[in-house]
């Protein structure tokens, strides 16, 4: 109960049309994620679906039902926002209980709904107090709670998680993803890092301008990019892409080759650079090297402690048989 | 470094200026005790020292002053109602964008700038008067008899003015608590399925309530000391005489400043309470 289907949907702001006609299917139950560089058009795609932006055009069907003209609150959706937008002056409970107050559930009802989102998201000593005397993590998971209790035929989470620190998000990261492993409902996710898409999604939507760039599993992205782009914005570090001469020689425009798929030595190898910055993370080791035929430095992954220092002289050489091929308009070759 | 020396030497420093703030407010009080506690009518030649609390109690035992207690309630009460909810309904409405909205807001701020005597007569000869107002012409074109506003209905023909009057300022106030609003709560209300109304009292009220205390407040402050309007107006007859004017009435119509001194005194102890009262309810939302 919570398949959402876009057709043909344009979105327009006065004379700026920041979403193209638009086609998606997400099934039931799917962890979508809605990835891209910020003024993507991702949040204004969700804001669509949740229905507080209006379609300039197409059509948006939930459950194969036609909801294209169905205010937000009628659509069945749940939304949890970047800011939580809890109500200050309410407590936990009371905030919590809020859309079943509007819905008109009965008290015992509500009671029930609230003890058990308070259990699975570990609230239940916060229910008295006010959104302002919660930490920001505990705050997410109200606002999560309140999602919950309107048993939502989908989940709409805009940017959750950025408004967290760097542990709390790896920690919320996996509370979300065990969530949508209980609760099997439909979650559209927005995020514009893609270690979070990488992570959590059934199906990642690559968004580039207004335009979806790609649609797949998070392997079928990073082992087969569709196009450059998608290539460049999926895996960290980032997958190096590399024109002229070398790229001719594999007619190609454009070649791709991501870090862990370039070997390092310090005594032979296809090509010769020097060694600039090195980050070293402990279980694995990023390189940069500067080749003198190449315009950017080669990120190279080393695991492990690879001992290089500043200046010295490397070899890279790439693993031919993952190497990605685009042409002129950045389109993968096969 | 707010060490011990500096400390002492920053007392030293705005000594003066406090002394000076002190003598200012405390002598005219001093002095308003003192002739509270005199048999002083200066026509008549009579300046006795010393009659007790006699003043007192001819201020608070003649008639009019629970009549002028109540008229001030009245007065001050109906001028916070218009204007609180008036400048609530103004600030929603100022709040939506449309064109022109920077001209709006400050032709809206105008009548604050007006001074109440020019308002107050403006008011008095241009709209409220039964010949040649505006307002008459108005009931004339409907058919109507023009109503005559000072005197058929004299306390809320005064509330009317000071609440044009006051109504800027509480929308002013509001308008910028209603923007300080964040917009994703409105839309995560309107998710959760609340509709307009709804929206209103759950969301937008309680979020304006520390905007409206300030408003409540500092008005209330302000209005307990109403004069010009009703001067210009109505004299103080037809039950419009406030606590204020009936103090005025003591001292230049009666010629006894003994007896409005006294009167001074209690309307000074009678805002206090109220202050205080107010302060405490202020109090109690600012806390949150």
């Amino acid at each position: 109960m919570g398949s959402i289907t876009l057709n043909q949907v344009t979105k327009s702001f006065g004379e700026v049309q920041v979403i193209p006609p638009l086609d998606l299917e997400i099934n039931d139950g799917e962890f979508v994620v809605f990835v891209g560089p910020s003024g993507c058009g991702k949040s204004t795609l969700l804001r669509l679906i949740a229905g507080l932006e209006d379609v300039s055009s197409g059509m948006i069907a939930i459950d194969g039902n036609d909801a294209t003209q169905v205010p937000p609150a009628k659509r069945g959706l749940a939304m949890v926002f970047q800011s939580y937008a809890l109500y200050p002056h309410m407590s936990v409970r009371k905030n919590i209980a809020f859309p079943m107050k509007m819905a008109g559930v009965p008290q015992e009802e509500q009671e029930k709904r609230i003890t058990n989102a308070a259990k699975v998201l570990n609230l239940t000593d916060y229910l008295e107090r006010r959104p302002g005397q919660l930490s920001g993590g505990q705050r997410q998971r109200v606002a999560i709670g309140r999602a919950i209790v309107r048993e939502p035929a989908a989940f709409l989470f805009d940017e959750p998680l950025s408004n967290l620190d760097a542990a709390l998000r790896v920690n919320m990261r996996l509370e979300i993803s065990e969530l949508h492993n209980t609760l099997e409902t439909t979650m559209i996710y927005v995020t514009h890092d893609q270690v979070e898409a990488m992570t959590m999604a059934d199906k990642i939507v690559v968004l580039h301008a207004g335009v979806i760039e790609q649609v797949g599993s998070p392997l079928e992205l990073y082992n087969n990019p569709r196009n450059e782009f998608v290539a460049g914005f999926i895996g960290s570090p980032k997958m190096n892409l590399i024109k002229g001469e070398e790229a001719a020689k594999r007619n190609a425009a454009t070649i791709g080759i991501r870090p862990e798929h370039i070997g390092l030595s310090t005594t032979d190898g296809a090509w010769q650079g020097k060694v600039g910055v090195a980050e070293h993370l402990g279980s694995d080791t990023f390189i940069h090297v500067h080749v003198p035929e190449f315009t950017e430095p080669l990120t190279v992954r080393a695991s492990g402690e690879f001992s290089v220092r500043h200046g010295d002289t490397v070899y890279c050489t790439p693993d031919e048989s993952k190497l990605h091929k685009f042409d002129a308009k950045g389109l993968r070759m096969t | 470094m707010a060490t011990q020396h500096s400390k002492s030497a920053a007392r030293v420093m705005i000594s003066p200026a406090v002394i000076f703030l002190l003598g200012w407010m405390i002598v005219p009080l001093v002095m308003t005790i003192y002739f509270s506690f005199l048999d002083y009518r200066p026509l008549r030649g009579v300046k006795e020292c010393c009659v007790g609390f006699q003043n007192y109690e001819r201020f608070v035992t003649s008639s009019s002053f629970t009549e002028s207690v109540i008229t001030t309630l009245i007065m001050v009460g109906g001028i916070l109602l218009i204007t609180v909810i008036g400048g609530i309904l103004l600030a929603l409405l100022l709040d939506q964008p449309f064109w022109g909205q920077g001209i709006v807001r400050i032709l809206v701020i105008a009548p604050f700038f007006v001074m109440p005597t020019v308002s107050a007569l403006v008011w008095k000869n241009m709209f409220m008067n039964p010949v040649n107002g505006l307002f008459a012409y108005l009931f004339k074109f409907l058919g109507l008899e023009p109503f005559d506003f000072l005197t058929q209905a004299p306390l809320f023909s005064i509330i009317l003015i000071v609440s044009w009057q006051w109504l800027p300022f509480a929308t002013l106030i509001l308008l910028t608590a209603t923007q300080s609003l964040d917009s994703e709560q409105l839309e995560a209300a309107e998710m959760d399925g609340a509709p307009v109304l709804s929206r209103f009292f759950y969301i937008i009220l309680p979020h304006l309530a520390r905007a409206i205390t300030v408003v409540i407040l500092i008005q209330t402050i302000f209005l307990l000391s109403i004069f010009a309007e009703i001067f210009v107006t109505t004299n103080g007859a037809f039950g419009t005489r406030t606590l204020t004017y009936l103090v005025y009435q003591r001292v230049l119509e009666s010629q006894n400043i003994g007896l409005g001194s006294a009167g001074g005194i209690i309307a000074v102890i009678l805002a206090n309470i109220i202050a205080i009262f107010l302060m405490r309810i202020v109090g109690k939302n600012l806390d949150r």
